[in-house]
């Protein structure tokens, strides 16, 4: 908790050591105007799970099942605006975030429980968007980045908006794509042993990858450590959203996404155990598609009350349905400060590959005992607050604060808490 | 469990109904001091995300949240 304090406090100083060179001008009067520093966003979130049936283990219960988790992310994003000829605003986005976690999961990658409990992300992302507010029109191309131990993603988006002819409905359509590579880091049970100095006859080894290797008499295996061979995984998107004005007080939309995934869908590390007791990697198709559409309502009751709805219905072809239903509620204590409690309430239908802890048959084409992908509920709830001062927050730069807490329970007894702020300098 | 079903049902049926009921009436710029407000936006705020990722990786659903629908990590 020491290191989350000393981390965020050092941001904000060096934040508002950046915007204290000059003093904002005057921008309500139209002038095209190069890329400036507009806003600087920090978001630092504490996650703490403790829950039991680890995928690594296999879904069993005990100290080989335990899954705790605990996740401290941080993240900064520096947003740049500027204005050309034609009245168009080019917004440039530039993010970075880290994230450090411990999963005692992760132990049980060794069969001995002495792997590593502990690792790092690195996501860095770049966005640029364009907005004509007389034609209603916005585009914008993003790329993305994130690197962590057994996993690494680059990742592409664009998008497009426009907006009906009496600016009080907007249709938006975004296309992503990831490109992914898993390490195949399998629990060691299954790793061979690397040959050092071969004493014996040719000897042919096989990968996880598929290829083989031929070692000689008095050679040594090229692979090491270092040298696991990773499996790609590829998702492609395209979101739909169209929103719309309803009268003063009330608008909504709806989103509906279309998302296709091929490659290696699993994760290496996840075992399964069979009812005869013998254990094996988890093996999932190689393709999924996932059709999730969401709507919003946000109605403003009154002065000081606005009520935010949400509804998803999701489907894919592994077999998971879903429904997810919200409600916010932001109450206005002041015109700059609001308290913001929610609940949150989730149901999915088991994966067609899913069994617990030594219920696959070895017949089974498919399996996992990944507890996402049982069948389940979830309650979230708690509450957020948000103080965003005219004058801003200790210093005029200092904008806005806003701090969120959430409590999550599954019925597969899962419980995590996460605690999330949200600084913002402008 | 049963009542969770219709509360959620009940929810689902408010939103329907008041989509349905609420007629559209043609909204000026200046008549959006509320709409614009930035509680109303319609999308997540950036201090969820945590909780999204969250919610990603522990649930085998995701996506129509401007969120992730998955890659870009660990998660499916």
């Amino acid at each position: 908790m020491k290191r989350v304090c000393l981390t965020v406090t050092g941001m904000c100083l060096i934040v508002l050591h950046a915007f204290s060179q000059g003093s904002p001008k005057d921008t309500s009067t139209y002038k095209p105007r190069a890329l400036k520093l507009d806003e600087v966003e920090i978001v630092s979130s504490y996650y703490d799970q403790t829950a039991n049936k680890s995928a690594v283990s296999g879904g069993q219960t005990g100290p080989m099942g335990n899954a705790n988790v605990t996740d401290l992310s941080n993240g900064v994003e520096l947003t740049f605006v500027g204005w050309d000829k034609h009245q168009g605003k080019n917004t440039l986005t530039a993010g970075l975030g880290y994230d450090a976690h411990t999963a005692a999961s992760q132990a049980w990658v060794s069969k001995t429980g002495a792997s590593k409990k502990s690792g790092t992300r690195i996501y860095p992302s770049l966005n640029w968007a364009h907005e004509n507010a007389l034609k209603g029109t916005g585009y914008e191309l993003g790329a993305y980045y994130s690197t962590e131990y057994n996993y690494r993603s680059i990742g592409f988006d664009a998008g497009i908006s426009q907006k009906t002819r009496d600016k009080n409905g907007e249709f938006s359509a975004k296309l992503t794509t990831y490109f992914d590579e898993v390490k195949l880091i399998y629990p060691s049970e299954f790793v061979k042993g690397l040959i050092t100095n071969n004493t014996d006859s040719t000897i042919y080894i096989t990968g996880f990858n598929g290829q083989t290797e031929a070692i000689p008499p008095g050679a040594t295996s090229k692979r090491d450590k270092k040298d696991v061979p990773s499996s790609p995984r590829d998702t492609y998107s395209a979101a739909f959203s169209y929103s719309q004005v309803f009268n003063p007080r009330l608008q909504g939309s709806v989103e509906l996404d279309l998302v296709e995934q091929t490659g290696y869908l699993g994760l290496p590390f996840h075992r399964v155990y069979f009812t005869n007791g013998q254990d094996t990697i988890e093996k999932l198709p190689s393709q999924r598609f996932k059709l999730p559409i969401g709507f919003r309502l946000n109605y403003f009751l009154g002065d000081d009350v606005i009520l935010k709805a949400y509804y998803r219905f999701y489907i894919d072809d592994w077999g998971v349905r879903s429904h997810t239903a919200s409600l916010e509620v932001p109450i206005k204590i002041s015109s700059f400060f609001s308290v913001s409690p929610f609940y949150r309430y989730y149901i999915q239908t088991a994966a067609n590959y899913f069994a617990p802890f030594e219920k696959h048959l070895t017949t089974d084409t498919y399996y996992t005992s990944n507890y996402a992908l049982s069948a389940f509920s979830a309650n979230l709830f708690g509450a957020g607050i948000r103080l965003a001062p005219p004058k801003g927050i200790l210093d005029k730069h200092f904008n806005s604060l806003e701090l969120r807490y959430a409590h999550y329970t599954e019925t597969t007894d899962l419980v995590s808490n996460v605690i999330s702020l949200d600084l913002k300098f402008r | 469990m049963r009542m969770q079903k219709w509360i959620l049902r009940l929810s689902l049926a408010a939103v329907a109904l008041s989509t349905t009921v609420v007629s559209c009436q043609p909204v000026k710029e200046y008549q959006k001091n509320r709409l614009n407000d930035s509680e109303m936006t319609l999308s997540n705020r950036k201090v969820e995300k945590e909780e999204m990722n969250m919610e990603s990786y522990r649930e085998g659903s995701s996506g129509a949240n401007g969120g992730k629908t998955g890659g870009g990590c660990g998660c499916n």
